[in-house]
């Protein structure tokens, strides 16, 4: 486990760092090398909507011990224009078009559970969990 | 720009040497279409090994400069992407379109040269 880490994101510079310092998280956690790219896939997407959305914002990283098991916890947080319709946003179907949608869309096929909540003018905070345990890819390229 | 671009036959071969920030894949894809026209490249190949993310933005990226490079009569190989970076991407559900894989830069030149 570890104290909890927290990135102030302004710039896309930001952005390459809290991703990697997800990574080491969740290495660090017992996670497969994997599931860590999942992770930090997850966080370029999410910290990319504060610096386009939101101009600035947090990415918070945390340990977690639940019912047994053991995960990390991610948490974006803006105080930008905030999102109207979340549900629709979450529905997004792919698109190569560049999005708010694509990015929430994606980190929650990569991540275990996804809570988004926002408001119009009071920003969003975005809450992903992954859970550590078996998977079968992890199996197949041996990490 | 963490990147290198060298000419080795009629190919381009751009190789990313570390993560690169968003404003960095921009000018990377500005370059990369700057040189294939200067240099009438009918190939080119990008190396994406050093590259442990490649979210949406990226994949977009390297979609359009393919795209790009193909309504110019050029093929665009992507190589290295890494196999966690792989699952990942399936995960996610991104798409490279326009542009073809192979596994490391040998079998790109290979699937150029055919």
């Amino acid at each position: 486990m570890f104290e909890e880490i927290r990135v102030h994101i302004a710039s896309d510079a930001d952005t390459v760092i809290a991703r990697q310092k997800g990574r080491e998280a969740a290495l660090r956690l017992g996670f497969s090398r994997t599931d860590a790219t999942f992770i930090a896939t997850a966080i370029s997407e999410v910290a990319r909507n504060i610096t386009v959305h939101a101009g600035e914002g947090e990415i918070i990283l945390r340990g977690l011990s639940e019912d047994g098991r053991d995960g990390m916890v991610v948490i974006a947080r803006d105080q930008g224009p905030g999102i109207r319709d979340v549900a629709a946003v979450m529905r997004h179907e792919y698109s190569s078009e560049a999005g708010l949608g694509i990015g929430l869309w994606g980190a929650r096929r990569l991540m275990d559970e996804i809570d988004v909540v926002s408001q119009p003018g009071e920003g969003t905070t975005v809450t992903m969990k992954k859970w550590c345990g078996f998977d079968e890819v992890r199996l197949l390229l041996g990490d | 720009m963490p990147v290198s671009i060298l000419k080795q036959r009629g190919y381009l071969i751009a190789s990313i040497q570390s993560a690169l920030t968003d404003t960095e894949v921009v000018e990377f894809r500005d370059s990369l279409l700057v040189e294939v026209a200067k240099h009438r490249s009918r190939g080119i190949i990008v190396d994406v090994a050093a590259l442990d993310v490649i979210d949406s933005f990226v994949s977009r990226s390297l979609s359009t400069v393919a795209r790009t490079n193909s309504l110019r009569g050029a093929r665009t190989v992507v190589v290295g992407i890494r196999p966690d970076v792989a699952v990942a991407m399936s995960q996610f559900g991104l798409r490279l379109d326009d542009v073809d894989t192979a596994l490391d830069l040998e079998a790109g030149l290979e699937l150029l040269d055919r």
